[in-house]
C-alpha cells in the first residue's frame, strides 16, 4: 500500500458516504414533499411504511444493541392500539391526546413487563416476550367493551376529528406518522450519542467486556426497554387510525409488527442506525413487487433474511459498510480537535 | 488491598479452585504464575465480578464484594484485561477507550474526551485512534485491553497475559507503561506464561495449582523451589526455558 493510492482511494470512499448522505437527505426531502407529490393510495402505503420503520428502529435497539431478542413486539403495538381506543372513544380527552395517551399507557404496562423479561435469558427471553405477548393479545379479546374476540370499529364521530373528508384525513394521519418517525430517530440518535448510548454501542460488541469497563449492563437494558414501549404504543394508535378499528388478531398481529420488522431489521442490517431505515424500505419494495404472488411473497423474504444472515450477520448496511467508510448517520464519537 | 477468603469456584465436577486465599498489599506488583488450566484466568474473572464464586468472600478496600456486579467494580477502582483480546470490534479505538472512560467514572461524554485521549497517548496507541479496533494487530490489541483498563483509572489492575504472543521489544515497551502506572499509585496483579519478562517487574510471585497458592515468595525464590520446577516440568515440560 503506497501513500499516494491511499489517498486517492480514501477520496472516492468518502465521497460514497457524501452520496449516501445525499440520497437520505433526498428521501426527507421527499417524505416532506409527499401530500403534494403523492396520490392518496401512495400516502396511505408511505404512512404504513413510516409506522413500520419505527417499530424497526426499536426492535433494532432493543435486539441489535441491548441484547433483548424479543419477539412479543406486537404485544405493545397492540396495548396502544387498545389505549388509543380506550382513551378516543370512552373519555373526552380529544383524540390527539388519546394518541399520546396510548404512548404512555405502553410504557405503564411495560414496567410489570420487565420482571418477565429481565429474568430470562436468550431463547427463554425470546418465548417469555411472545408468550407475554400472546397474553395481552387474549386479555384484550375478553373485554366486552372492545368488541371482545371480533374487535371493534372506531365511532365516525372519532375519525372524524381528523379531517372531514379521505383526503384531509390521511394527509393528517400521514403528518403524524412522519412526525412520530422523525422523533423516533432523532430521540433514538440522542440517545445513541449520549454516554447509555456508547455504553450500548459497545454492548453490540461485546457485552461482557462492556461489562468490565463500567457498563451497568443491567441499566442500559432496562433504559433500552422503556425506551422502545411508548413509541410501540404510539406507533399503535396510528396504525388503528389507518384500520379505523381494533381487533385483538390484527392489532397483535405476531406477523405484522414483529415477524415482518425481524425481517427488515435483518435484512437492512442489525445493530446500526442505517441498518432499519434500509431494511424498511427494501422491505416495501419486495412486498410491492411481489404481492400478487400472495403468500409467496413471505416466503421469499423469509429466503432473503436467512440468505443476509449467512452472506453478511450485519445486512445490506453491512455489505455497503465494507466500501463505505463511514456511517451515513454519525452516531460516532470523536477526539477533540486541535490535538 | 484485595483479600481473597476461602474463594472456591467449580465447573460441573471440575473444581477450579478450591478453598484459595490470597492477599493482595496495597502499592505491590503481584506475579501469578502457574500450569496451563491451573485457574488463573478463572480467578481473575471471580476477582473481576464475570463469574461468581461457589463459595469464600472477596474484600477489597475493607468492603465485600463478593456480590457486586462487574461494573461496579469498576467504578471501585477494579481494571482488568481479558486474556483473549476483546475488543468493541466495529467501533474505533478512540471510542473503545471513551466507553471505558465515561462508564468507569460515571462522567459525561465530552468530560471523559481529555481522559481517552491521555490514555491513548499514553499507551502509544494515538496513531490509531481512527482505526476499527477489530483491525488491530495483536500487539495494538494487547495495548488496547491495557488502554481500556487505564482507562477507568483503576486502583487495582488486573493483568491477564498481556505479553503473551509478544516479542521482547514489544513486551518492554509494555512493561514501561505498567511501570509508569504502578509508581502512580496503582495495585497491579500481573498473571504471565513470559516469566522472564514477569520477573523483572513483579516484587512478589504466587504461583498456583491444583486450584490453590502452591508457592509465594519473591521471584527468585520461587523459580528457585525445587516443587515449583516440578510442576512446571510436570505440566509443561520445560521450566528452565521460561525461566531464563
Ligand atoms: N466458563 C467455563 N466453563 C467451564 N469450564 C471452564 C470455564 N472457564 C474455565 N474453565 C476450565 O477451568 C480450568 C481453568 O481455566 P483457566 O482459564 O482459569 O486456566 P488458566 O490458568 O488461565 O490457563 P491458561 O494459562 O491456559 O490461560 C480449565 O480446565 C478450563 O477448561
Ligand atoms: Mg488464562
Amino acid at each position: 500500500m503506497t501513500g499516494v493510492r491511499n489517498v486517492t482511494f480514501q477520496f472516492d470512499k468518502r465521497l460514497l458516504v457524501l452520496i449516501g448522505r445525499g440520497v437520505l437527505v433526498l428521501l426527507a426531502a421527499m417524505l416532506v414533499a409527499a401530500p403534494w407529490i403523492f396520490d392518496l393510495a401512495d400516502l396511505q402505503v408511505i404512512t404504513e411504511l413510516l409506522c413500520l420503520l419505527v417499530l424497526a428502529v426499536m426492535w433494532n435497539l432493543l435486539a441489535g444493541y441491548a441484547d433483548i431478542v424479543t419477539i412479543g413486539q406486537h404485544g405493545f403495538v397492540g396495548i396502544g392500539c387498545y389505549a388509543f381506543y380506550a382513551f378516543a372513544v370512552f373519555t373526552d380527552v380529544g383524540p390527539y391526546a388519546a394518541i399520546l395517551l396510548a404512548g404512555l399507557t405502553t410504557l405503564v404496562f411495560a414496567l410489570p413487563a420487565m420482571i418477565v423479561v429481565f429474568r430470562l435469558r436468550a431463547a427463554y427471553l425470546a418465548v417469555g416476550t411472545w408468550v407475554l405477548a400472546e397474553v395481552m393479545m387474549l386479555g384484550a379479546g375478553k373485554i366486552d367493551a372492545f368488541g371482545a374476540g371480533l374487535g371493534i370499529s372506531l365511532p365516525v364521530s372519532v375519525v372524524r376529528e381528523f379531517g372531514g373528508n379521505i383526503a384531509e384525513r390521511f394527509t393528517t394521519i400521514y403528518w403524524m406518522a412522519l412526525i412520530l418517525a422523525v422523533t423516533a430517530m432523532a430521540a433514538t440518535y440522542f440517545l445513541m450519542r449520549s454516554a447509555t448510548g456508547i455504553g450500548l454501542t459497545a454492548m453490540r460488541d461485546n457485552e461482557e467486556a462492556a461489562g468490565a469497563v463500567g457498563v451497568n449492563l443491567f441499566r442500559a437494558r432496562v433504559i433500552c426497554f422503556l425506551w422502545a414501549a411508548p413509541f410501540l404504543g404510539l406507533a399503535g394508535a396510528l396504525i388503528t387510525l389507518q384500520k379505523l378499528r381494533i381487533a385483538p388478531a390484527a392489532s397483535f398481529s405476531i406477523i405484522d409488527w414483529t415477524v415482518y420488522i425481524i425481517f427488515i431489521v435483518v435484512i437492512g442490517g442489525v445493530g446500526s442506525f442505517e441498518g432499519p431505515v434500509i431494511g424498511t424500505f427494501v422491505f416495501f419494495l419486495i412486498r410491492e413487487y411481489l404481492q400478487s404472488w400472495g403468500v409467496w411473497h413471505f416466503i421469499v423474504l423469509g429466503g432473503v433474511s436467512i440468505a443476509m444472515v449467512l452472506i453478511e450477520p450485519r445486512g445490506i448496511w453491512g455489505l455497503l459498510r465494507r466500501v463505505v467508510p463511514g456511517d451515513l448517520i454519525p452516531v460516532s464519537h470523536r477526539p477533540p480537535r486541535g490535538s | 488491598m484485595l483479600e481473597l477468603v476461602g474463594l472456591g469456584r467449580h465447573f460441573g465436577g471440575l473444581n477450579v479452585i478450591k478453598g484459595l486465599d490470597l492477599t493482595v498489599a496495597e502499592g505491590e506488583i503481584l506475579g501469578i504464575i502457574g500450569p496451563n488450566g491451573a485457574g488463573k484466568s478463572t480467578l481473575f474473572n471471580l476477582i473481576g465480578g464475570n463469574l461468581a464464586p461457589n463459595s469464600g468472600r472477596i474484600v477489597y478496600a475493607g468492603r465485600d464484594i463478593t456480590r457486586m456486579t462487574s461494573w461496579h467494580r469498576c467504578r471501585v477502582g477494579i481494571g482488568r484485561t481479558f486474556q483473549i483480546p476483546r475488543p468493541f470490534h466495529q467501533m474505533t479505538v478512540y471510542e473503545n477507550v471513551l466507553v471505558a472512560a465515561v462508564h468507569g467514572s460515571g462522567n459525561t461524554v465530552a468530560r471523559a474526551k481529555g481522559r481517552a485521549q491521555a490514555v491513548l497517548e499514553q499507551t502509544g496507541l494515538w496513531h490509531r485512534q481512527d482505526m476499527p479496533a477489530g483491525r488491530l494487530s495483536l500487539l495494538d490489541l494487547k495495548r488496547l485491553e491495557l488502554a481500556k483498563a487505564l482507562a477507568l483509572t483503576p486502583k487495582l489492575l488486573l493483568l491477564d497475559e498481556l505479553a503473551g504472543g509478544l516479542t521482547d521489544a514489544e513486551c518492554n515497551g509494555l512493561l514501561d507503561i505498567v511501570r509508569k502506572v504502578h509508581s502512580g499509585g496503582t495495585t497491579v496483579v500481573w498473571i504471565e506464561h513470559v516469566i522472564r519478562a514477569l520477573r523483572r517487574i513483579a516484587g512478589r510471585f504466587v504461583v498456583l495449582y491444583g486450584g490453590n497458592i502452591f508457592a509465594s515468595g519473591t521471584p527468585d525464590e520461587v523459580l528457585a523451589d525445587a516443587r515449583v520446577k516440578e510442576v512446571y516440568l510436570g505440566a509443561e515440560g520445560n521450566a528452565g526455558d521460561s525461566g531464563q
